[in-house]
């Protein structure tokens, strides 16, 4: 059974044509539930029966995406209804922040904002059986919950590999950017780290684990690269064949595009692959607590169900995790991370990438 | 020995209570030195990591192009949250300007001095932190600039590991108190062992010993003992001094009164006025009871004296009464009474064969002299049960309802012995001479009823 999904008609207006009664009534209710916000939403809908209790959620990930988990809660929870939001992580975190609007749940694949929201006392703690099967890594101080990990992966066009094998490792991508500068320019992508969140967490990542990430963003950048808001932008970039390779793509996103699949391949990189883990956290002051506690203790219990459960949206995590010979590594959860959204060290790791990039301009 | 003794207070008590309330005092001690060290030793290693952060932090800032400006090490905050989940606070400011992090985070003011790390607690975000606070000069244009940085942490994580130590240390503390209070126990129990010991070996020693305690005692107890058996050798020599004199007296009373009773007799021959002979024989028979009664009150004193130290010979009781009923046969014949032996052979006892004498003697002449003419005496001696025993048994009308435990005692003589000559001392020495043998003197009515049965047990060899 699925539940009626009423949209925002802002980014995706395009998906509800079909339905044109629907959207009357999506619109009717939109006005009507819909205050005036001051942070930019992508997406807002509301899911569930129309007289259900409203469970706030914020979230950077896309509606379609949670769709399959969110039903199967509310098909556990007779009687709510999910308010969801859709907004980029830092539009996530300027919501919480200006509190305006009240949220129960906030879902984001900003760890580092995530941590800093648990650190600078906007969450409230919890603990239940669920969240007692995730890892220490995968939890901080029980108030910032991981249910998911997805790597960061580099995504390459079929038809531009057809002659030659996919690079496995970043100094193979180095060497063969270097090879071939004339084939390449200009068709390389990855994330603009001063517009994505998650790009600066992978950047900032990737600096701290190795110096060949530099030189590859020296190569990348004298390739005069395109440079992407999300990943689904650059994922429908290389199928379209705009870019050849895009790098640090969340491969979670790639993998799911089964339509694209004979167009792209999705290679996470052997030398290291950083594990991105979304995550949850209760928000202090949400009006349904209980709701929203029951929501994050269904999330983990699907994200760390060994096998995944089968509303799972996300490509289950690679198997060998504690195998130190493995290139996955699981970003940590924990205050490190607030060392990155310090804004001397931001600007400064903004100046040194940008610098390397060449990109014209400065940064926000 | 029975009687009241007037108790207050237990050595062992009061030595228990008072080791168990030095164990408690000392575990209480311990607890809370160990709590207080560990809780230091928690603190400071936390200050530690605090301080690490902070210089950490304080390094990474520099002057670039005559800017300051901090680049936060990853390593500086990781640490702290390798530490504890705990969360964490920073604030850069130069010359008293917010460089970056938190501005409102509580600092107090510097001490102004370099280099020394001031470290602080206060609340934060509805939470209690410590903070440390470092400073450093930095030139800018050649102009000292003040750079002060602050780490802080939230201490719920320190709070957990102290509930951890305080239990720990509370549980080693109790432990110290069970082990303490069990050989508190235990002590207070083995130092009254040797008390327990001495008061064992008097209380097993038989109601004649009187020989001095020689075992060996803690010196503690030895003014006790030393006084003890000073006490038992007067005790000694003044019932052995009383047992001479009785016996000196006896010896002394009866060789005038042989010579008396002599003189009487030849004067009885002498006398044919039957007034005068009538009065003699009264006397004859005064001086007979007085000479009986010494005799007996000597033959106590004999069987004191021999009990003290029993020979161990090895006896024919069979022989013995035999000998004893051939020897009183003519004083039977006088009365008319007939004496019945019967016998096992060879009955053994082991003892004192003057004694056991002394005793059946004392029986037998009892009977003989209770007994009513022409009436019958059965002697028998015979082993039963694993006892030797010699029986006489006669026809002088029993004892009827008296309590025959007390015929043993000195001078208690039966109600039907008014008219008999006697001092009441026989079966006390029977008895005594049966005890001294670890045996056993029997008195009951016959199972006629017609007489006494009188029977000396002696444990066969």
């Amino acid at each position: 059974m699925r539940y009626p999904v009423f949209s925002s008609p802002m980014k995706h207006l395009q998906k509800l044509i079909p339905a044109a009664p629907q959207l009357l009534l999506a619109l009717f209710l939109f006005v009507q539930a819909q205050p005036a916000r001051c942070f930019e939403i992508e997406e807002h809908r509301w899911i569930g029966p129309a007289d259900g209790v409203p469970l706030r959620v914020i979230s950077t990930t896309d509606t379609h995406i949670l769709a399959p988990l969110i039903d199967s809660f509310l098909r556990r929870n007779p009687g709510t209804a999910v308010d969801y939001t859709v907004a980029n992580s830092s539009q996530v975190m300027k919501a919480i922040l200006e509190g305006e609007h009240q949220f129960d749940v906030a879902l984001s694949s900003a760890m580092d904002l995530q941590t800093k929201l648990a650190n600078d006392g906007y969450t409230r703690p919890y603990q239940s059986d669920a969240t007692a099967r995730i890892p220490p890594w995968g939890e901080w101080r029980s108030h910032v919950f991981a249910f998911s990990m997805e790597p960061a992966s580099i995504v390459f066009s079929t038809k531009g590999f057809e002659e030659q094998e996919v690079p496995r490792t970043r100094q193979d991508l180095v060497t063969l950017l270097r090879a071939k500068p004339e084939r390449f320019r200009g068709k390389v992508g990855t994330y603009d780290v001063s517009l994505s969140g998650l790009g600066y967490l992978f950047a900032t990542q990737d600096a701290r684990t190795s110096e060949t990430y530099w030189r590859l963003m020296e190569v990348i950048g004298s390739l005069r690269p395109q440079l992407f808001c999300c990943s689904a932008a650059m994922i429908e970039s290389v199928a379209a064949g705009d870019i050849l390779v895009a790098y640090n793509v969340l491969g979670s996103y790639a993998r799911a595009r089964k339509d694209l699949a004979d167009k792209i391949i999705v290679v996470d990189p052997v030398d290291y692959t950083h594990l991105m883990m979304r995550s949850a956290v209760l928000l202090r002051g949400g009006a349904q607590p209980k709701r929203a506690e029951a929501f994050v203790d269904h999330l983990v219990t699907a994200g760390w169900s060994r096998p995944l459960a089968e509303d799972f949206p996300f490509s289950p995590p690679p198997e060998s995790l504690t195998d130190t010979t493995s290139g996955h590594r699981p970003i940590h959860l924990g205050p490190g991370l607030l060392v990155y959204l310090d804004a001397q060290k931001r600007r400064r790791f903004m100046a040194e990438w940008f610098s390397a990039v060449r990109k014209e301009g400065t940064p926000r | 020995m029975s009687g009241t003794v007037n108790v207050s207070g237990s050595i062992r008590r009061r030595l228990l209570l008072q080791l168990v309330g030095s164990a408690a005092l000392l575990a209480a001690l311990l607890f809370f030195a160990v709590l207080g060290f560990v809780r230091n030793v928690a603190e400071e290693s936390h200050d530690r990591i605090l301080l690490a952060s902070a210089s950490s932090i304080l390094d990474s800032v520099s002057v670039q192009s005559g800017e300051i400006t901090a680049d936060i090490p990853y390593a500086a905050l990781s640490m702290l949250g390798n530490v504890s989940d705990d969360r964490v606070f920073y604030r850069i400011t130069t010359a008293g300007r917010l460089l970056t992090g938190y501005a409102d985070l509580p600092v107090g003011r510097s001490t102004g001095q370099v280099a020394q790390p001031l470290f602080q607690t206060a609340e934060y975000k509805e939470e209690s932190i410590r903070v440390v606070t470092l400073s450093r000069r930095l030139a800018v244009s050649g102009a000292p600039v003040l750079v002060q940085v602050s780490v802080a942490q939230t201490r719920t994580g320190q709070d957990v590991q102290l509930s951890q130590l305080f239990r720990s240390a509370l549980y080693l503390g109790v432990a110290f108190f069970l082990l303490a209070s069990a050989l508190a126990y235990w002590s207070a129990q083995s130092s009254i062992t040797p008390l327990r010991a001495l008061t064992a070996a008097i209380s097993r020693r038989g109601p004649k010993d009187l020989r001095p305690v020689t075992r060996p005692v803690p010196s503690e107890m030895a003014p006790l003992v030393a006084s003890l058996n000073t006490f038992i050798s007067r005790l000694q020599t003044s019932l052995s001094r009383s047992e001479d004199f009785i016996a000196e007296a006896a010896h002394r009373v009866r060789t005038p009164l042989a010579t008396v009773r002599t003189q009487a007799e030849v004067m009885l021959m002498r006398v044919d006025k039957e007034a005068n002979r009538v009065g003699l024989r009264e006397m004859i028979r005064a001086i007979d009871e007085s000479s009986r009664a010494a005799g007996q009150l000597l033959d106590h004193a004999m069987v004191s004296f021999r009990t003290d130290s029993l020979e161990q010979d090895d006896i024919n009781l069979t022989a013995l009464a035999r000998e004893l009923a051939d020897r009183l046969q003519p004083v039977a014949e006088m009365k008319e009474i007939t004496l019945h032996f019967a016998a096992e052979t060879d009955v053994r006892a082991c003892g004192d064969g003057i004694l056991i004498q002394n005793a059946v003697r004392n029986i037998l002449d009892n009977a003989i002299k209770y007994s009513p003419q022409d009436s019958q005496v059965w002697i028998r001696v015979e082993t039963r049960d694993g006892l030797a025993r010699i029986t006489v048994e006669d026809q002088a009308g029993g004892f009827g309802k008296e309590d025959t435990e007390a015929l043993t005692q000195r001078f208690v003589r039966g109600a039907n012995a008014r008219d008999t000559i006697g001092s009441g001392l026989g079966l006390t020495i029977a008895r005594e001479v049966a005890e001294a043998h670890a045996g056993q003197l029997l008195i009951k009515n016959s199972e006629t009823g017609a007489g006494a049965c009188v029977t000396l047990c002696f444990p066969a060899p």
